[in-house]
């Protein structure tokens, strides 16, 4: 890609015999927010600290602004990290924490003063710039250790599940001064979340990754509507996943014939509940369990293929348990998937 | 109902007992008689005076003072690296080494101060202050890991992560924001090896010759040949010393945090 502004070019980190990080690419154009997402495990974090360079890579080559920076140590990347303990300095006060990458960089006087003001006012702590961080709730914390990133301007801000330690609030708050620091300044973000709603209300482009390698890169939406394997598509919400075998819906015991001819190339296929129609087709299943959810009413239903999830309208008739009733998986619903496992 | 009876009781014989000879000491310093008794015979400061006039009790004291001050920050220097090492990175042997660290604490001094002196002094005519220094270092270097440690250990490492990505070095980032943060640790174990390397006995006593004596090597030395109350009004100057200390600490760096 010619507008490749930070590129992981067969990035592999392994731990002694473990492999945490396994041929990653991935390419990042100047001024995206890029969610790293998926769980604990999947290598998102590892991938994060090496383009910080706290972690050097096995092998591979990291490429920032145009310059190789595989090599070059982490305190003259001029890449920001936020960390999801903040890591603020406990001995300094607001204004020290934010001055300290300043100072090192030999800004003094006037020009220091300007920038860190600036920066703690930015972000509405001017009245706490004397203060110790103890003395900061959590939500403040980590608005100074943000601004303390940004005044570096950095080349790449990275986060570290920079929504995870906040009450529901203040996410909502954090996401929105998280969008207003990029779109002022315009830098690039890479925040790592294992949460994949933060991921889809907040990324540009998410990259799902699982086991050391990326499963699918993708805007939210395409993440959300098209997911291209299995474990993507349970991810974001597609309790229904089936592999896809001689065109029939197979599962480790049985198979099932489809009610048309299935997708080309497709390995498997998924249906959110949402999609399940209840009521009418040409399988049956009987209700297990069913559960009330506002709008919404969910059913459990056990079916040759095993469990199926469905979600109706909470206003349709409901089935009892027990119960066995038709139903269809809508072929021109399902999320054809280009691998199964 | 006994509890409320017991409990007192115990306390108060458990202060006596910890109190007691330090009370005894302090009462036989204060005679106006010529020998070290209790009760005293008559009050009088004169003791605590004569101990000012005795040069040994000086050059001792100050050789006590060299060796606690700086036998001390010598094991601090190597202490505070060995115990940022061993909290920080998984070492080969990592336990091993601390064990080895910990080995003065265990081992009893006698034999530190024997083997000293038959393999250091004896064979290679070893400088004996040179040698006394060593011992004390090594004494007190237990102490320098162990506290430290505990300090670093409440730290997290993170923070140095954020003072390197924001264009410190690596050491840079120990100097700026780990010491800061252990200083309280530091000063405790600078604290606690002073005190034992000012009371250490048994060590001492093996590694002594002409002109080279500590304190408590020096008043055993006296209590030998003079048996008068200089030696109670000494040891009792000595208790106010470390109390001074400690409290000093204790009031301006909460000191009991750290031990």
């Amino acid at each position: 890609m010619s507008d490749a502004y930070l590129k992981l070019d067969k990035l592999t980190l392994a731990y002694g015999d473990t492999v945490a990080v396994k041929d990653l690419d991935l390419t990042i154009r100047k001024g995206e927010l890029v969610a790293l997402l998926g769980p604990s495990g999947c290598g998102k974090t590892t991938t994060m600290r090496s383009i910080a360079g706290l972690l050097n890579p096995s092998s591979g080559r990291i490429t920032l602004d145009g310059s190789d920076i595989t090599r070059v140590s982490a305190n003259k990347r001029n890449v920001g990290l936020v960390f999801q303990s903040y890591a603020l300095f406990p001995h300094l006060t607001v204004y020290e924490n934010v001055a300290f990458g300043l100072r090192l960089k030999g800004i003094g006087g006037k020009d220091l003063d300007g920038k860190v003001s600036a920066g703690i006012k930015s972000v509405g702590l001017a009245k706490f710039a004397d203060r110790k961080p103890a003395e900061l709730s959590g939500g403040q914390q980590q608005r100074v250790a943000l601004v303390r990133s940004m005044v570096m301007e950095p080349k790449v801000l990275l986060l570290d599940e920079p929504l995870s330690n906040l009450d529901a609030r203040l996410r909502l708050e954090m996401r929105a001064e998280l969008q207003r620091v990029q779109k002022e300044t315009g830098v690039t973000m890479i925040f790592v979340t294992h949460d994949q709603i933060e991921a889809l209300a907040l990324a540009d482009r998410i990259v799902v990754m699982l086991n050391g390698g990326i499963e699918q890169v993708g805007t939210p939406e395409e993440i959300y509507n098209k997911p291209v394997s299995a474990f993507v598509a349970d991810f974001v919400g597609f309790e229904n996943v089936f592999a896809l075998e001689n065109g029939k819906l197979a599962t480790s015991t049985t198979s099932v014939e489809l009610s048309g001819p299935a997708p080309q190339a497709a390995k498997g296929l998924a249906w959110r509940p949402r999609m399940v129609n209840l009521g009418s087709g040409p399988y049956q299943g009987t209700v297990r369990g069913t559960s009330f959810a506002g709008n919404t009413r969910e059913y459990l239903l056990d079916t040759p293929l095993g469990p199926i999830k469905a979600e109706v309208d909470a206003e349709l008739p409901t089935h009892a348990i027990g119960s066995t009733l038709p139903f269809d998986l809508p072929l021109a619903a399902a999320a054809p998937l280009s691998r199964y496992r | 109902m006994t509890a409320r009876i017991l409990s007192p009781l115990v306390l108060g014989l458990l202060l006596i007992f910890l109190i007691g000879p330090f009370l005894i000491i302090i009462a036989a310093s204060l005679s106006a008689g010529d020998t070290l008794a209790f009760p005293p015979q008559g009050l009088s400061l004169k003791w605590v005076a004569k101990v000012f006039t005795i040069d040994s009790f000086r050059e001792s004291f100050a050789m006590s003072m060299f060796l606690a001050v700086f036998g001390t920050l010598t094991a601090l220097v190597l202490g505070i690296p060995a115990a940022y090492a061993l909290s920080r990175y998984k070492l080969p042997f990592g336990e091993t080494v601390r064990t080895i660290v910990s080995l003065p604490i265990i081992v009893p001094g006698i034999i530190v101060g024997l083997a000293l002196l038959r393999y250091l002094v004896v064979p290679f005519g070893f400088n004996i202050t040179l040698a006394l220094f060593m011992a004390h270092t090594a004494l007190v270097l237990p102490y320098a890991v162990r506290v430290v440690s505990a300090s670093l250990n409440n730290l997290r490492s993170d923070m140095e992560e954020a003072a390197v990505l924001l264009g410190s070095s690596r050491v840079g980032a120990f100097f700026r924001v780990v010491m800061p943060n252990i200083r309280g640790g530091i000063l405790a174990a600078f604290i606690l090896g002073f005190v034992t390397s000012f009371n250490q006995v048994p060590v001492s006593l093996f590694l002594s010759g002409p002109g080279v004596r500590t304190l408590p090597i020096d008043m055993l030395g006296y209590m030998e040949t003079t048996y008068d109350p200089s030696i109670a009004a000494l040891s009792s100057l000595l208790a106010f010393l470390s109390i001074g200390i400690v409290f000093l600490a204790e009031r301006f760096l909460g000191f009991s945090r750290y031990v």
